[in-house]
């Protein structure tokens, strides 16, 4: 969707990646799951070629291969056929069924189709075992990746979780963040002595060791049985300001099962991150432990450090939603000016979202534009001129024609090692990114100078 | 699973006779692989059937039945008749395969490399995105008032609104609006899934635009990603559309002599820019490629060269077939993956044209790039002979490839392609047998007769007597099974599971596949080459490309990384010895 201020019918270069990509990555996040989609083969080969370039692990997505005779007869008979083969080929625990816009065009009905798959499974034929089955509907004409990505998210609470007796356990949803992120958040859980549900967790299961023997799936992800255990949780921590008026996973629990919601924005530099950890000393009944204060003096000083190198600096910030907010929260914070905000994504959360986080610090708001593409951005830069960029790796050849740095954050990096691995929450991660815009400044007044300075 | 330290022998295995050199590498391996530190290799036998049966072994029935026809094991007749192998049939839906869809052959393959077409994907975001630039084809404007739009991403990004009400109405507004902003010679429309379903008559839309425009050539592709088995029907969707609607255009007669066309070659990492080097040195007139570093320009006038090379015979037989019965051009099959099938596809050109000057050129060419070929061929050979490759990929590079890693003395144990039909696997010959499945006839066979005015065959009768005298094969591809090993495993469109069971058994040195599998591969302790996007690497054709193949190779199979996968301190220490290279 566009914006409805875009001059443009066509999307050129494209900010944002189709709504069952997001299904794929949230269903990796859970132990022992395959994602499946429901359509042509392609998808699930274009989606999992993608996701591969970005973190460098294997990436299974299994299809039910749909051919122009299921285009037209439906496609119910390919996808038992398949998810019978993902059951028994791949021992897969969980099967986490997306739907296309194939066959979201031709209206196979998945649930129905997955509930007869149940039923005929149930009779004797040695399949008692089922894997646990989550269907989410996934049309790629409607919505983005992050769409994907939290519906698949909510399908999975919803179809799994269940209540009884409450238990000590935190709900974590985090979206879409990092490997490097989830791992983080997992140490934050547990030097607060807090038992975390993290869900999806894709610190392991997209970022995993070399190992002697593969993994058919590989080990990680959130536990099935801690999913079943979510609405009996003490609360549930929900990060994502643009997805606070949504029906999301987080309120359901709490309309469902009495699981207090705690919506928070992504904990992207110091004060989004103070909410955080405000939260986690409530729940956790406890001060903040000493070394997380440690790592936000350190930040701090840096800040006090850094400023001279990037007050005044103007950058133009893109991707995700949730992301962007994040990110000008910190921009703003170091004295950086966020000109414009722009993401393909388009909520209609964005902008009260980017307010909320800068108002108080930008003697200037931000342009804040949903449903952008990089040529509309392009064309923005030109009367902004930003000293920076910040985003993912399709903004490459903005970065490059317009001769300013690029830091690269989010997904899709493809362009530069280690996307996977970059840190963007709390302290630490603020801390790091903030090394490397002052970095990415020096190293370009190196290379503008035509001196030639090595003491800056 | 095959214990560590084992030295495999491969049984039922007959090297080609032609070639004792490899007769050496593969019949005896434990004097030829390095030696094990310490440890007295105990030689286990593997054969082919054997393995074969294991594989089959693991399917449900109805699998089975189905994948034994697609997994067989080569045999070299007496009269060079190689087994026969069911390939081009629909994937088994929850079998994790390579494959890839038709749009992506149309508009990711074949399309994607010319760099002035401005390629617009009617459909969903996600096919648009997903196909922009991800296959490493490198592209040189020829200055800057050349259109260069390979690194942007077109789309009509449709919505829910078109899926209900119809998307031609969206798609011609984005014909009109890139018609505006860039002003190029040719728009190529891509349909994607669900515009076949609802019904958007995207040539309609073509034909209309084009001459409202006037000055820009419009032309749409069918070629919705639900249709054929894999994105093999969408390269001759590409074929077709490409003749039809570009091939032919612009009758300008180009100075040279020697006048060629490439065919499936797409310039990934570089690798038409080398091929283009040698061209030029030996003095042909390159007229277009398909479609690497082309032009729209380029295609319109292809049709005045006197000679189509194809490269890939998979993905573009059907536009060299065509341009023959149209305009008379022959076409004969030549490859450029290794450094001796360079110089044989060279000599093999110069013969065609029977120039004693053009041949005298040609072998000061080879002469001049030949040393220092074999230089680095030598030293890597000496840490690579008697290793093992398995290659999974494409529709000819299983094939190609094997030429290069056989030049540093590498066997290929097993190989089969991902999309390929039965000619490249067993030979032309077979053309006459192909059953035409359902997916096949719903890509159209074009009718081409010739051309009332250009037809003009390139070769009289006398002509073809002697390319055969010459021995010459025209209009003749071998396949790739006639020049693999007997004993060799031949497996169509691997699957995953597949994949993971010949490394168990096999312990290859490397494999060769695409990005999809690499990650896979090397999670169990083998490298792998990806042969799609070549990493980050390439050229790998002609002679500068398999030197720098050599070299790659030689990093990758004699790497030590591996051998630190458990550390000293953990458990079961003797598997510190495990790999036979180390």
């Amino acid at each position: 969707m566009k914006d409805h201020n875009a001059p443009y019918t066509s999307t050129t270069n494209a900010c944002k990646l189709c709504k069952p990509l997001g299904a794929c990555l949230a269903f990796r996040g859970i132990e022992g799951a395959i994602p499946f989609l429901h359509g042509s083969q392609g998808c699930a080969t274009y989606m999992r070629r993608y996701i591969i370039s970005h973190f460098r692990e294997p990436m299974d997505i299994a299809s039910s291969s749909l051919g122009e005779k299921q285009a037209v007869y439906g496609g119910g008979p390919n996808l038992k056929q398949g998810l019978k083969n993902v059951q028994s080929k791949y021992g897969a625990r969980l099967i986490g069924v997306a739907t296309t816009c194939l066959t979201e065009t031709i209206g196979d009905d998945v649930p129905l189709l997955v509930r007869e798959f149940r039923r005929e499974m149930a009779g004797g034929n040695g399949h008692e075992d089922l894997p646990a089955l989550v269907t989410v509907s996934t049309p790629s004409f409607s919505g983005t990746h992050m769409e994907g990505f939290q519906a698949a998210i909510k399908s999975v609470v919803e179809q799994m979780a269940a209540g009884g007796p409450a238990t000590e356990a935190v709900n974590l949803l985090p979206g879409f963040v990092s490997p490097a992120d989830i791992r983080y958040l997992k140490e934050v859980l547990a030097d607060f002595d807090l038992t975390g549900i993290i869900l999806p967790d894709i610190s392991e299961t997209l970022d995993g060791p070399a190992q002697d023997d593969y993994e058919k799936i590989p080990a990680g992800g959130t536990p099935l049985k801690d999913i079943r255990a979510m609405g009996r949780a003490r609360a549930t921590i929900e990060l994502g300001r643009t997805l606070f008026p949504q029906e999301t996973a987080g309120r359901f629990l709490e309309n469902r099962f009495g699981v207090p919601w705690r919506p928070l924005g992504v904990p992207i530099g110091l004060r989004e991150t103070d909410r955080f950890f405000q939260v986690l000393e409530e729940l956790a009944g406890c001060a903040t432990p000493p070394r997380h204060d440690l790592e936000r003096g350190r930040l701090l000083d840096a800040m006090v450090d850094g400023h001279k190198y990037v007050f005044g600096k103007k950058a133009v910030v893109y991707g995700e939603e949730d992301l962007v907010v994040g990110l000008t929260a910190f921009l703003s914070e170091i004295g950086v000016r966020p000109v414009l905000c722009a993401s393909g994504g388009h909520s209609g959360n964005f902008g009260e979202a980017i307010a909320a986080v800068t108002q108080d610090l930008l003697a200037e708001p931000p342009l804040v534009r949903e449903g952008m593409d990089f040529y509309e951005i392009a064309e923005e830069v030109e009367a902004l001129a930003p000293d920076l960029l910040i985003g993912h790796s399709k903004g490459y050849h903005l970065a490059r024609k317009w001769g300013a740095p690029l830091i690269r954050v989010g997904f899709p990096i493809h362009d530069r090692f280690g996307g996977q691995r970059i840190l963007h929450l709390g302290y630490r991660g603020a801390q790091s990114i903030l090394d490397r815009i002052i970095n990415a400044i020096l190293e370009k007044k190196q290379q503008d100078s035509p001196v030639g300075y090595g003491y800056l | 699973m095959v214990a560590a330290g084992l030295n495999l022998r491969l049984t039922g295995w007959k090297a080609c006779a032609t070639d004792g050199e490899r007769n050496m590498a593969t019949l005896n391996p434990e004097e030829l692989s390095p030696p094990v530190a310490e440890m007295k290799p105990a030689v286990v036998d593997i054969n082919a059937e054997e393995v074969r049966k294991e594989l089959l072994g693991k399917y449900p029935t109805k699998v089975a039945r189905k994948r034994a026809k697609q997994i067989v094991v080569n045999e070299i007749g007496p009269d060079g008749a190689v087994p026969e192998i069911a390939v081009n049939v629909r994937t088994i839906p929850g079998i994790i395969s390579q494959r890839g869809c038709t749009y992506a052959g149309c508009k990711g393959v074949v399309l994607g490399p010319t760099r002035d077409i401005v390629n617009l994907t009617h459909g969903p975001i996600g096919c648009g995105f997903y196909s922009w630039l991800t296959r490493r084809n490198q592209t040189k404007p020829r200055g800057p008032e050349d259109h260069n739009f390979m690194t942007y991403c077109f789309s009509t990004d449709m919505q829910e609104e078109q899926i209900v009400f119809g998307g031609e109405k969206k798609l011609k507004q984005a014909v009109q609006e890139a018609y505006d902003l860039f002003h190029p010679k040719a728009i190529g429309i891509f349909a994607t899934c669900p515009v076949g379903l609802i019904g958007d008559d995207v040539h309609a839309v073509a034909r209309e635009m084009k001459e409202k425009l006037g000055d820009c050539n419009v032309f749409a592709f069918s070629c919705e990603g639900y249709k054929g088995v894999s994105q093999s029907a969408g390269h001759h969707i590409a074929n077709n559309g490409i003749f039809t609607h570009v091939v032919g255009l612009d009758n300008t007669v180009k100075e040279g002599k020697f006048k060629i066309n490439l065919l499936g070659e797409y310039n990934i990492g570089g690798d038409a820019f080398e091929i283009e080097r040698l061209f030029e040195e030996c003095g042909f007139t390159l007229i277009s490629t398909f479609s690497g570093n082309s032009s729209y320009e380029y295609f319109a006038n292809s049709h005045t060269a006197d000679l189509n090379l194809i490269m890939c015979h998979r993905s573009i037989n059907y536009v060299a077939e065509m341009m023959e019965t149209k305009f008379g051009i022959p076409w004969i099959k030549i490859n450029f993956i290794g450094a001796e099938a360079t110089a044989k596809s060279l000599r093999k050109i110069a013969k065609f044209f029977d120039d004693p000057e053009l041949i005298a050129r040609v072998e000061e060419v080879i002469a001049r790039e030949m040393p220092a070929v074999e230089k680095v061929r030598e030293e890597v050979k000496a840490r690579c002979a008697g290793k093992r490759a398995m290659l999974f990929v494409g529709g000819s590079r299983a094939h190609h490839y094997q030429e290069l890693f056989r030049e540093i003395g590498m066997e290929t144990i097993a190989a089969g392609y991902e999309f390929a039909h039965r000619d490249d696997y067993e030979g032309r010959r077979v053309l006459p047998s192909i059953k035409v499945d359902a997916d096949s006839r719903n890509i159209e066979e074009l009718h081409v007769e010739p051309d009332p005015e250009r037809y003009r065959p390139r070769l009289t009768e006398a002509g073809v007597a002697r390319m055969k005298e010459a021995g010459i094969e025209l209009s003749e591809y071998e396949g790739m099974m006639a020049e693999m090993c007997s004993g060799a495993l031949v497996i169509d469109d691997i699957s995953q599971f597949e994949t993971e069971k010949l490394i168990e058994i096999y312990r290859p040195d490397i494999i060769g596949a695409g990005i999809k599998e690499k990650y896979t591969i090397q999670k169990s302790g083998v490298p792998m080459k990806q042969l799609h996007s070549y990493d980050s690497g390439g050229p790998y054709a002609a002679f500068k490309g398999a030197i720098n193949f050599y070299r790659e190779i030689d990093r990758m199979v004699n790497n030590k990384v591996w051998k630190y996968l458990k550390a000293p301190w953990q458990e079961h220490p003797e598997l510190a010895a495990k790999y036979v290279w180390e």
